[in-house]
């Protein structure tokens, strides 16, 4: 179990962005052996912390101590050579090319000039035992699963440097529940081993399943630093967000208060809808004033069925109907004019353009739906922006910074403004509050219900089952790319579990 | 940061660098080459290397201003030069009456008259090229070919269709009012300065005045999300492209103009470069994303500029080329992530100290 004995400590950590305090007199320290959570809200500072360890950011002040002995952390690769390891949410290799070419990549070993291909392939083996994994190293990174591909880029990081530290940011967020229990194993397996592990994510029970400690950063502050056994969990949030679940709570709330309301007349039907190779066809009826909640393990056909209701494809069988009328041609362009709209579940890549100021990303679908002649005035398209940015609290010091430097959780929200701001019938959301902090949401989650109080509908998709059961006034499971099973009313997480693996 | 706000906001411009470049081109010809800034009239018009600059630069700034709307969506186009060569072969065959396997005389050739009615050769021109654009638009956003690789068909092929159309010879103009685009004045300044303005007004409107701007600007940032939030990408990528065409023909009536030729060989040759290294410079990334018009246009005097400067100086003409490298160079070089971050450093070392002066 973990010494006492501190490999890294970080002493008065400041840093300051234009306009922005990220990081105000942070201590934090990792142990020999220990997995310590890195827990609070987006803009919390915990990846500004990250950035100062690992050399992208330069401390405006503060210590940093390796072992004892105080370094200054110049770049990413200074911070390689001093045994600090980093891997990242998402994935960065290269699908295309083998697995051991992804581990070896930079520092291939070579025979008279040319790559030693057999040394090489036994070189990515033999680092992905030390982690237990046994694969065929040969093979294109792209066939392995994300967990795999994670595991890779562990092993990766591991190689060729004398690692002590191991950061892991939100290694999980796109991993299912066997994949997280693999990365976990390999966890420990290191731990053992005596590397201190960083472990950032946002999912609650992995942290309390994980880590030995726990260190909280709220508004770029440090909160405290605890002893996982001794936080409940209610303390941790309360902790983060600086205020208690009563928020929470507050949505359970008003999802029942509109409990009633929500068996008006059908506004989508899809009847037999499917794509070959794809979604088997699908029925769904989707109410007035209703949130339908989709269940389903990633790849279930989830998000195809998103897609499709959507008009990001279009469907080789069945038919959709909104409002009595069958819809003809599929497209998103289409799907917005028609009012409806889809948060799409990669928000990078399908999401936000990065490049654009938030302004310009708020008003982007609205501005579609309008087209190329009726263009908004730059005071309509202040005065909208403004709008969307107070309703759901996007922070941000002006409506004309770039997209891209907005933290994931207001990424979510910038993107759910631009359907906003199009006033839609139907809002599909894919995985909304994926990689968000708590306090995020729970403001989304509340968006979704008053929305549908106000007479939309909400088609609600997330891999977390307890947030699908608190909004949803009834749950669709998907399994193996055809609906499993409908539920409304009272139905406990047991029975959507079982119909979602299929043991019913 | 906030200490100079002025100086960062001309830092930042895309226009920094363009005019930057241009006003070292310009300060080294006031000390080397004094002439170089004479401006003569000289009978109803002015007459100097500085209208020479954007007299011979008109075609390439039309080229650049169409360039930078395909190159914010994230493409290129390689055929430009091509275009260029059709355009002036179309215009050469419609005055000269030589379609077909006629005899091609002296007489007919020599003749000062025109076969076709001059606003119809500029229609068929404008015509010819923006199907060309069309036809690049059409490959890149239905076909989803490459740009560089659907353009490069156009490229190769074009000037052959030009000499398809000109049967294979350079042919002389001899009708003189066609000669007026390339080679006239009004009010003493060139008439391509005119048509240079026109366009540039008429792109910007297009793109400042309507969401075409920002819809491109999406797309070439990400074409997905851009789908996504029901963005008719196709639909705009075909648009870019349509007008680079479309400015590449206004390009080639008056090159063709101006040497009183077409040359399905040589007309616009290499301009499809020239054309990039002007949006390059104008701060455009090869990319995608934002983009500025304007310092397009500055790109393409800068090259001009560099261009009449090294012929001033007396630089031959086979040189030119190498020279050319020589400011593809230091462009790159001022473009790289490395340069901009010893800029900021440079920047931020200052401010901190002038912050404590307060």
């Amino acid at each position: 179990m973990a010494e006492n004995r501190n490999i890294l400590s970080m002493t008065g950590i400041t840093k300051t962005f234009p306009g922005v305090l990220a990081l105000d007199d942070v201590d934090f320290s990792l142990r020999k052996g220990e997995v310590h959570g890195l827990m609070g809200e987006n803009g919390a500072g915990k990846s500004t912390l990250i950035k100062v360890l690992t050399g992208v950011e330069q401390p405006d002040a503060g210590i940093i101590e390796l072992d004892g002995r105080s370094v200054h952390v110049r770049s990413p690769q200074h911070s390689q050579e001093l045994g600090i390891s980093t891997v990242y949410q998402e994935v960065n290799l290269c699908t295309n090319i083998s697995v051991a070419e992804n581990i070896v990549l930079g520092h291939e070993p070579h025979r008279f000039g040319v790559l030693a291909w057999k040394k090489m392939n036994a070189l990515a083996s033999q680092a992905l035992k030390r982690l237990e994994i046994d694969i065929d190293v040969a093979q294109p990174l792209g066939n392995y699963s994300l967990a795999i591909q994670q595991m890779v880029a562990i092993a990766r990081s591991l190689e060729f440097t004398s690692a002590k530290i191991l950061i892991l940011d939100e290694p999980t967020s796109s991993l299912d529940v066997n994949e997280t229990n693999l990365l976990f194993d390999v966890v420990r397996k290191l731990k053992s081993e005596g590397l201190g592990i960083i472990f950032i994510t946002h999912f609650l029970d992995q942290i309390y399943r994980i880590a030995d400690r726990i260190t909280v950063l709220r508004n770029g502050k440090l909160v405290d630093t605890y002893d996982t056994a001794s936080l409940p969990r209610v303390e941790l949030i309360a902790k983060m967000l600086g205020r208690s679940m009563t928020d929470l709570d507050a949505v359970s709330k008003s999802k029942v208060e509109h409990e009633q309301k929500a068996s008006g007349e059908c506004l989508l039907e899809a009847k037999g809808l499917g794509l070959k190779g794809s979604l088997e066809p699908v029925e769904l009826a989707l109410r007035v004033n209703e949130v339908l909640g989709l269940a389903g393990l990633l790849g279930s056909g989830r998000t195809e069925l998103a897609g499709l209701l959507f008009g990001v494809d279009t469907p080789d069988s069945g038919s959709l109907t909104l409002s009595g009328k069958t819809i003809q041609r599929f497209s998103p362009l289409e799907s917005l004019k028609n009012g409806i709209a889809l948060c799409p579940e990669d928000r990078k890549a399908e999401g936000i353009v990065g490049e654009l100021t938030i302004r310009e990303n708020i008003i982007l679908a609205l501005q579609a739906r309008y087209g190329w002649f009726k263009f908004l005035s730059a005071e309509k398209q202040n005065e909208i922006a403004q709008k969307y940015i107070q309703l759901l609290g996007i922070v941000t010091p002006s409506s004309e910074q770039l997209a891209k430097n907005l933290s994931g959780g207001n990424q979510q929200k910038l993107i759910l403004a631009r359907w906003l701001a199009t006033n839609p019938q139907v809002l599909i959301l894919d995985e909304p509050t994926r990689g968000i902090d708590v306090g995020a949401k729970a403001e989304i989650q509340k968006l979704v219900l008053d929305l549908a109080a106000q007479g939309k509908s909400c088609v609600f998709i997330s891999s977390e089952l307890e947030e699908v059961l608190r909004i949803s006034h009834r749950i669709v499971v998907m399994r193996d790319h055809k609906k499993a099973a409908e539920y409304s009313g009272d139905v406990n997480d047991q029975t959507i579990m079982q119909t979602m693996a299929g043991n019913l | 940061m906030k200490n100079y706000p002025l100086l960062n906001r001309i830092r930042e411009s895309r226009l920094f660098l363009p005019l930057g470049a241009l006003a070292v081109i310009l300060i080294f010809d006031a000390i080397y080459a004094p002439g170089f800034f004479n401006i003569a009239i000289q009978g109803d018009h002015l007459y100097g290397n500085l209208i020479d600059v954007v007299n011979n630069g008109a075609p390439l700034m039309l080229v650049a201003i169409g360039m930078t709307l395909v190159i914010a969506t994230g493409g290129v186009d390689l055929s430009v030069g091509a275009v260029i060569a059709i355009s002036a072969a179309m215009g050469a065959v419609l005055i000269n009456p030589a379609l077909g396997n006629q005899l091609i005389t002296n007489e007919i050739l020599t003749r000062d008259a025109t076969n076709t009615p001059l606003p119809i050769i500029i229609l068929a021109d404008l015509a010819a090229g923006t199907l060309c654009g069309l036809w690049n638009g059409f490959l890149v956003s239905r076909a989803r070919i490459q740009p560089m690789v659907a353009t490069l068909i156009l490229m190769v092929a074009g000037r052959g269709i030009a000499q398809l159309i000109t049967n294979g010879q350079i042919m002389t103009i001899y009708y003189t009012p066609y000669f007026w685009f390339g080679n006239g004045y009004i009010f003493g300044l060139p008439v391509s300065v005119y048509i240079v303005a026109i366009v540039f007004i008429l792109a910007w409107i297009l793109v400042r005045k309507t969401s075409i701007g920002l819809f491109i600007e999406s797309v070439g940032i990400n074409s997905k999300s851009s789908y996504y939030s029901g963005i008719d990408e196709k639909n705009v990528k075909l648009l870019a492209y349509a007008f680079c065409g479309f400015c590449a023909a206004i390009a080639g009536l008056i090159l063709s103009s101006y040497v009183h030729s077409a040359d399905g060989n040589n007309n616009g040759l290499n301009y499809e470069l020239d054309a990039i290294l002007a949006v390059v410079m104008g701060g455009t990334l090869m990319t995608g994303g934002r983009f500025s018009l304007f310092a397009s246009v500055i790109g393409a005097v800068v090259i001009w500029t560099f261009t009449l400067t090294v012929y001033t100086l007396g630089v031959p003409a086979n040189a030119l080329l190498a020279a050319k490298a020589v400011l593809v160079m230091v462009v790159i070089l001022l473009y790289s992530d490395y340069f901009r971050r010893f800029l900021n450093r440079f920047s931020e070392h200052k401010g901190p100290e002038h912050g404590r002066a307060n």
